[in-house]
């Protein structure tokens, strides 16, 4: 007969299985065998940290100033201007003489940075609107769900041309009225999350302490949908870059001189007969950043729920 | 019995929805700042009250707004501030033409386009064949219409001189116009199509069907489409939807003279009318198409019983 192993030993045994592994280890662990999304994270991490620090270092032209003397200049080359700038055009220059490579970085701020405050409003919203239908269930949900069905067929583009021209072209408004439209897929998954969540035990345990309806959403149930929520959010990212860049197309968005990834690759559109460099250079980046969040977000919903992964 | 009532309840939702989005347009234009007398040049104060007594501007909105729905019940959609003469009647009967060809045939193309590639995919899954037709789709939702447009202007009417580039009155431009606007609806479809195929393969009606030896075209088709379509069909509202709304850019790339120029412009100009009215039949045409789609769907899948 064997003796049993010292109590203090099964303990850590134990307490060794439960540190184990939590759901997001594991899903970092299949994220990194998927190499696509890995070299998509890194594609993503690189230009969005190129545009964020990039700008700041010496030798990079001001994307706005022009320089009439150094017009569509040719990729690697330095020059000096009339004014004594001494400026080395990395992807050459435009048509009034402004650094093509230092108009992207800046681009990237405005696109990147509406891409992520109009995804932080339309999470927001669709989380919470979600699961509040979701969990009080009933009547109010069909209804608030009626509502996201007569929502779905309106022509998207068509309100945010409306609220942005009527309400200015405020940047703050374009993530507010791209984040305002763009809420409701996330919602009709955060739902079937919560309809799904709610009946388990967890939640009669923290209702029969008396938690309140809201506590209960906030901090139970609303954590249990990460997942998804994350998945989503990845694809939603590029989803609102589109948005924001076809309104800068149609010359809603961003405002010149200022430039957007959109209201470059409109430049580059108009110019694109006499000089390629324009429409090719931003496009190229552009296309990069979507398509490594487009496959960042497969690749997050293969590692996060493996049930589905693969089709 | 039971599809007239279905019939009629998503009637009169749809007409609920209809009211709704006119009335928020409604509404939203107007309490917006700004109007449609405001000109660079001053205008002097005494001149924009005579313009709002004459347009009937200065009446309560919520007299005006019944007004606005009588007439619209009789089909008249109003002047337009913006184009002195025309209605918007006139205005729509001109560019809708363009903007519904284009959003049809886009839409044509992303179906004929999207489900046979959709289906091969699931067919031969985990192949090469599947990698680079899934790799091509994942480039078409990438490239945004306003890339591929001017770059398919560039290739195949600068460089191979087989369209014209802009223009409405060469048919070529159409074809150019639409095939930039349905290829994003193609890719998503494809992938739409694959991942919903492959949900239906792995079902076990379809190894029953198997198991007795159909044929394997035969299976794809006769087993799994109906089931496998199904979520593409559900998309067809939305696309439609997001169609039109891109019609209005590809426009822009092509020089066509859709409504997309005017709705940009009188959105710009506060031009009211012409912007509900623009709005109406857009909403008209989305609503339209989703109540289509909903009957197509429950003839798909009898299973899902014309509950409303």
């Amino acid at each position: 007969m064997t003796t049993p192993p010292p109590i203090s030993a099964v303990e850590h045994a134990a307490a060794e299985i439960e540190r184990g592994s939590s759901l997001g280890r594991d899903a970092w662990y299949r994220l990194q065998k998927n190499k696509l999304a890995m070299i998509s994270l890194w594609i993503f991490i690189i230009i969005t940290i190129a545009c964020m620090v990039v700008p700041f270092f010496p030798g990079i032209p001001n994307p706005n100033k022009t320089y009439p003397d150094l017009k569509s200049m040719d990729a690697f080359q330095s020059a000096v201007s009339k004014d004594g700038d001494k400026i080395f055009y990395l992807l050459g220059s435009d048509y009034l003489g402004r650094d093509i490579f230092s108009r992207i970085l800046y681009g990237g701020r405005v696109s990147l940075g509406v891409g992520f405050l109009a995804t932080l409003v339309s999470l927001t919203i669709g989380v919470i609107y979600g699961a509040v239908a979701g969990f009080i269930g009933g009547k109010l949900d069909s209804a608030m769900m009626r509502v996201v069905d007569i929502l779905y067929a309106l022509p998207f583009l068509i309100i945010v041309i409306i609220l942005t021209t009527f309400f200015g072209n405020k940047l703050w408004l374009l993530f507010v009225c791209i984040g305002a439209v763009e809420w409701l897929t996330m919602s009709r998954i955060v739902r079937g999350q919560v309809l799904s969540l709610k009946n388990q035990e967890f939640v009669e345990a923290a209702r029969s302490l008396g938690l309140s309806n809201w506590r209960i959403i906030i901090r139970h149930l609303i954590p249990n949908t990460v997942g998804p929520v994350i998945v989503y959010t990845t694809l939603t990212v590029p989803a609102v870059m589109r948005l924001e860049a076809i309104l800068s197309f149609l010359g809603l968005g961003i405002q010149p001189p200022n430039s957007s990834w959109g209201s470059l690759i409109k430049e580059g559109a108009d110019r694109m007969v006499s000089d390629q460099a324009l429409l090719i250079y931003p496009s190229i980046v552009f296309a990069a950043t979507l398509f490594a969040l487009n496959f960042l977000g497969d690749g997050l919903r293969d590692a996060l729920d493996p049930k589905t992964s693969k089709d | 019995m039971e599809t007239v009532r279905y019939i009629v309840s998503r009637l009169l939702q749809s007409l609920f929805a209809l009211f709704c989005i006119i009335a928020i347009t409604f509404f939203i234009a107007r309490l917006a700042p700004g109007g449609p007398f405001l000109d660079d040049k001053a205008v002097p104060e005494h001149l924009i009250k005579q313009m709002e007594v004459n347009y009937g501007l200065d009446k309560p909105l919520v007299v005006q707004f019944a007004k606005y729905l009588g007439k619209l019940v009789q089909g008249d959609l109003g002047p337009s501030f913006g184009n002195k003469g025309f209605t918007v009647n006139d205005i729509i009967a001109q560019g809708w033409p363009v903007s519904a060809v284009i959003g049809f045939l886009g839409l044509a193309i992303a179906l004929a386009l999207g489900i046979p590639v959709g289906i091969i995919a699931a067919s031969r899954r985990n192949t090469n064949v599947d990698y680079t037709l899934m790799g091509v789709a994942m480039l078409g939702i990438c490239l945004p219409t306003f890339v591929i447009g001017p770059l398919l202007g560039l290739f195949f009417g600068l460089k191979l001189d087989w369209f014209d580039v802009a223009g409405w009155e060469n048919s070529s431009a159409w074809i150019l116009a639409s095939l930039t606007l349905g290829l994003y609806y193609a890719a998503y479809i494809a992938r739409l199509t694959r991942g919903s195929m492959l949900d239906v393969l792995n079902q076990d009606y379809i190894r029953t069907a198997r198991a007795k030896g159909v044929a394997p075209l035969k299976v794809l088709f006769k087993h799994a489409f109906r089931g496998g379509i199904s979520p593409v069909v559900a998309y067809l509202g939305p696309a439609l939807a997001g169609l039109i709304g891109g019609s209005f850019v590809v426009e822009q790339i092509f020089g066509l003279p859709g409504l997309g120029q005017h709705f940009v412009k009188a959105a710009t100009n506060r031009d009211y009318w012409l912007i509900n009215g623009t709005v109406t039949v857009i909403a008209v045409l989305i609503l339209a198409m989703n109540l289509v789609v909903d009957l197509i769907q429950v003839w798909l899948d009898p299973r899902r019983k014309l509950k409303s």
